[in-house]
């Protein structure tokens, strides 16, 4: 009762968000039911292949919703998402790690086998504690958090804003990609982290588990949107447009600019690392290659294909730029790049405001219309 | 090896003739008797042939030395081979005629056995050492001390008094000290070591740690303490010198770095730096660039070593015209909207990398490097500066120059930076902004086509070659200052030698990383880089 009349409130002025939830909420009851209790001769039946590649779609319409934040409501251009998305995945990753124990192919009950491969006697420093789940969690939180706080503490105290943020971030995310790339690193370098076993003790490869982890991953989308709403929809979040608007009107009022464009970076970065922390145990695998700045781009381009600015048009663009790339990569592979190229063209010259917006007006006409 | 001796002591008491008619109809009919089964008689032509006085004898005999000369089967012609293709591409020795390709079949290898090739060897030595052109001799001397043995030395000693050249003669000098070094005799000991001290060759330090070599018990097992004092501070006077050389050599390759990534910078510096326009598709019209080499080397097979000069023009043309159909389809309706337009190029970076994959294939292609090219230019035993490094940095200052004397005094230079300054104002003057934006963003982008053509030569040709170089592109560019030329070669300068003095306490790719977040930081402190445009029309 009390959830509904919070999603009521929230939702009041969101139609889009809302439908889109309604949509969310039907596939994350559907799903389970025809992968689990219909048989699989059925028709009906859903694969748990399929399953694990919804959920990845949804972890990547999670990170559509991170940076549809910082950019679509405060106008940072981050080209460097993809980074803080790895960085939680790594620690996830370091957890299921710790997880396979003396499983691995040396048998190391202290080592991965990476480590043991490369003829490492201990564990590093910063690998202990990831044992623990609710430990590698908060660094899930804390990690991309920190770097974002960091990061933009120093780039937006000194103004460093437009282009020239975006140029920077790609280089932060560049340069942790050559970064984890090397062995010394102690991440697994080129090969990354994977061979995982299972997560809380669950098998990874079983149905339940992946449908659990297909749950967690609407539940957390729907979690991080209703809070994103919710942060637009507040006061800081009008303070945030105003800055995107204009940020020196914004400043000469009175608001301390630097700080409102911190936390919503921050904020922004913490939900690209869960993101990046549901995709990694669905995937099996994280390498540093999910730091080059080409997946970040990427990701900029979902969110303004979807629509930026309005949040359920970063989640439709995540999910169908994705379904497209599955389905163009594996029936004509040739074809694929020349789509994502013709549509980031096609995009920023013909639909500014990304699909949503065209819908949007249509709506709007024949409104018009009607009156 | 007594042979060799024997055979070394004949041919210096041999009296050097002046060739004679006869006589080059003598070395002909000797060289042409080459293919002979019998290693006997080889060794016995060979021996005549060195006593000739003939300019080609030097080249056949080395050929001879290395495995690669052959005789035609039908004619027993001695001939040079090259591989063209599948086939041979073969030249008389002693006409140099070009007789035509071949299959392998056609032509067959004049063998030679291990004596026959120590022989070889040590005519050949001598005959180098006997050369006019003072760097064969000195190549000759290297190869030799490379190498030092008793013989060579000996060798060294005879051709020394003849020797004029004062290079040759140091190295000369350094190969007998480093067999007298050996000998009993202390005062002639004394003097080699005094010799190695001032040499910088790798060998004369290792023969001086020698000297030092102790035994299991810690003491030293030469007993001359004076020789001892002597070969340390040798050492040391060596370790100084190669100090000094490795501090030369570090520089030189921060240098050439650097002067790449000018020419990648440059023409980014055009298109970012005074039109403002976020080109991402920048590292993908180098890599046009480097694959017009790669077609012009196609077209061109027999003619590599201008392979370069006829791919420079035609790179920029193409690379230029793809820019302008870039900013004639897209760009112009973008400006003003810089992220739109980085977004929109990087689409383009995407389909032009698909489009090579598809026409070139996904794979690497290989570019030839020009014979003039290759090789090095060796100061001496420590310092050798590769060719193709120096040839980067003039090109890349060549280019540099180019653009700026281009923006700075012609016309065309005058409307672009009045377009950048203010358009409206340059508008109402009568300059064709737009016909100005395209030919600005053409000239950008066939700059980038040249800087492709540099990279065919250095790097890896394949479809991925844009993207490793753009983020380096525009960190040269945006440490640099944006629009301003001067700044961009300062920041790729000095990036370039930071990166390489680097390189050496961290490795490669951490002296990357270092120099990005150098860079990341930098930004902060001096948001629009070393040498940012002033005026009210920077902001915004």
């Amino acid at each position: 009762m009390l959830g509904r009349l919070l999603f009521n409130k929230l939702l009041h002025d969101d139609k889009g968000g809302d439908r889109m939830l309604t949509v969310l909420l039907a596939v994350m009851v559907l799903v389970p039911v025809l992968n689990l209790l219909v048989p699989e001769s059925s028709v009906f039946h859903l694969s748990t292949y399929t399953v694990t590649l919804l959920g990845k779609y949804l972890t990547f319409a999670l990170l559509a919703i991170a940076l549809d934040l910082v950019w679509g409501y405060c106008g940072i251009l981050s080209l460097g998402h993809g980074a803080f998305f790895a960085l939680g995945g790594y620690a996830m990753g370091m957890y299921l790690m710790r997880q396979i124990g003396d499983r691995g192919v040396y048998g190391n009950a202290e080592l991965p086998d990476f480590m043991v491969f490369l003829n490492w006697s201990e564990l590093p420093w910063y690998w202990s504690g990831f044992d623990m789940f609710w430990f590698a969690m908060a660094m899930v939180v804390i990690v991309p958090g920190l770097l974002a706080y960091v990061f933009g503490w120093l780039a937006f105290r000194s103004r460093v804003t437009g282009v020239y943020l975006s140029i920077i971030t790609q280089a932060l995310t560049y340069a942790l990609m050559l970064a984890f790339f090397r062995n010394e690193m102690g991440f697994g370098g080129n090969n990354g982290l994977t061979d995982f076993k299972d997560i809380l003790g669950f098998d990874l490869q079983s149905d339940v588990t992946r449908i659990v982890l297909f749950t967690v991953s609407g539940l957390a989308l729907l979690g991080a949107y209703l809070l994103s709403r919710y942060i637009v929809n507040s006061k800081f979040g009008r303070v945030v447009v105003a800055i995107r608007d204009a940020e020196d009107r914004t400043r000469f009022i009175g608001y301390n600019v630097e700080q409102y464009k911190l936390w919503i970076f921050v904020l922004s970065a913490v939900l690209a690392g869960i993101a990046g922390a549901l995709y990694v145990p669905q995937v099996g695998i994280i390498n540093p290659g999910e730091f080059s700045p080409l997946n970040s781009i990427e990701l900029a381009i979902w969110v303004a294909i979807g629509g930026r600015g309005t949040l359920y048009g970063a989640v439709i663009g995540a999910i169908l730029v994705n379904y497209a790339k599955t389905y163009f990569t594996g029936a004509l592979p040739e074809v694929w790049l020349f789509a994502l190229g013709g549509l980031f063209v096609v995009v920023t010259l013909f639909l500014p405001r990304g699909l949503v917006g065209l819908f949007d007006k249509r709506r709007k006409r024949s409104a018009e219309v009607q009156t | 090896m007594p042979i060799q001796i024997l055979y070394l002591l004949l041919a210096s008491l041999l009296p050097m003739q002046l060739p004679a008619e006869s006589e080059v109809i003598g070395f002909e009919a000797l060289v042409n008797q080459l293919h002979v089964n019998s290693y006997k008689e080889k060794e016995a032509i060979i021996k005549q042939i060195a006593t000739l006085k003939d300019s080609r004898k030097v080249t056949i005999l080395q050929t001879m030395q290395d495995g690669d000369l052959y005789y035609r089967q039908s004619d027993k012609k001695i001939v040079y081979r090259k591989k063209t293709g599948d086939q041979y591409r073969i030249t008389d020795v002693l006409s140099k005629q070009d007789l035509g390709l071949v299959d392998s079949g056609t032509i067959k290898k004049i063998k030679v056995n291990n004596k026959l090739r120590r022989i070889l060897r040590s005519v050949v030595a001598r005959l180098s050492l006997e050369d006019d052109d003072v760097d064969v001799r000195l190549t000759a001397v290297n190869n030799i001390v490379k190498n030092i043995n008793d013989s060579g030395a000996e060798l060294l000693r005879e051709s020394m008094p003849a020797e004029q050249d004062e290079d040759v003669r140091a190295a000369m000098k350094t190969g007998i000290a480093l067999m007298d070094v050996l000998s009993d005799e202390p005062s002639v000991r004394h003097e080699a070591v005094d010799v190695l001290a001032q040499s910088v060759y790798p060998a004369a330090k290792s023969r001086l740690e020698d000297i030092l070599e102790k035994d299991e018990a810690g003491n030293y097992i030469e007993t001359d303490v004076q020789l001892l004092k002597k070969a340390r501070s040798g050492i040391e006077n060596i370790d100084s010198k190669l100090e000094v050389y490795s501090f030369l050599e570090t520089a030189f390759f921060g240098l050439s770095l650097g002067s790449v990534l000018l020419l990648i910078a440059v023409g980014l510096a055009i298109t970012f730096g005074v039109m403002g326009v976020i080109n991402m598709a920048h590292g993908e019209l180098m890599m046009i660039g480097a694959y017009t080499t790669y077609v012009v080397q196609l077209m061109m097979p027999n003619h590599i070593d201008y392979s370069l000069f006829v791919a420079i023009p035609l790179a920029f043309v193409v690379a230029g015209l793809f820019g302008v159909a870039i900013e004639r389809s897209v760009i112009r309706f973008l400006y003003g909207r810089p992220l739109e337009t980085l977004l929109a190029t990087f689409g383009i970076s995407l389909i032009l990398q698909q489009m090579v994959r598809s026409i070139f294939s996904p794979l690497n292609r290989s570019v030839a490097t020009p014979e003039w090219m290759s090789g090095s230019f060796e100061v001496n035993a420590a310092l050798s500066l590769t060719y193709n490094r120096f040839y980067v940095i003039i090109f890349s200052l060549l280019v540099f120059f180019f653009l700026l004397a281009l923006l700075k005094k012609t016309s065309l230079g005058l409307q672009v930076r009045a377009v950048s300054q203010n358009r409206p104002m340059a508008k109402a003057m009568g300059v064709r902004s737009e016909w100005v934006d395209a030919l600005t963003f053409g000239l950008g982008s066939g700059i980038a086509g040249v800087a492709g053509v540099a990279l065919s030569q250095l790097t890896n040709v394949g479809p991925n070659l844009g993207q490793t170089y753009i983020i380096d592109s525009f960190m040269v560019v945006v440490f640099g200052g944006v629009g301003n030329l001067w700044g961009t070669f300062v920041s790729a300068m000095s990036l370039g030698v930071f990166n390489k003095f680097l390189e050496p306490s961290t490795g490669a790719v951490l002296a990357k990383i270092l120099v990005l977040v150098l860079i990341i930081l930098f930004i902060q402190k001096r948001p629009r880089g070393m040498f940012p445009q002033k005026g009210r029309a920077v902001e915004n």
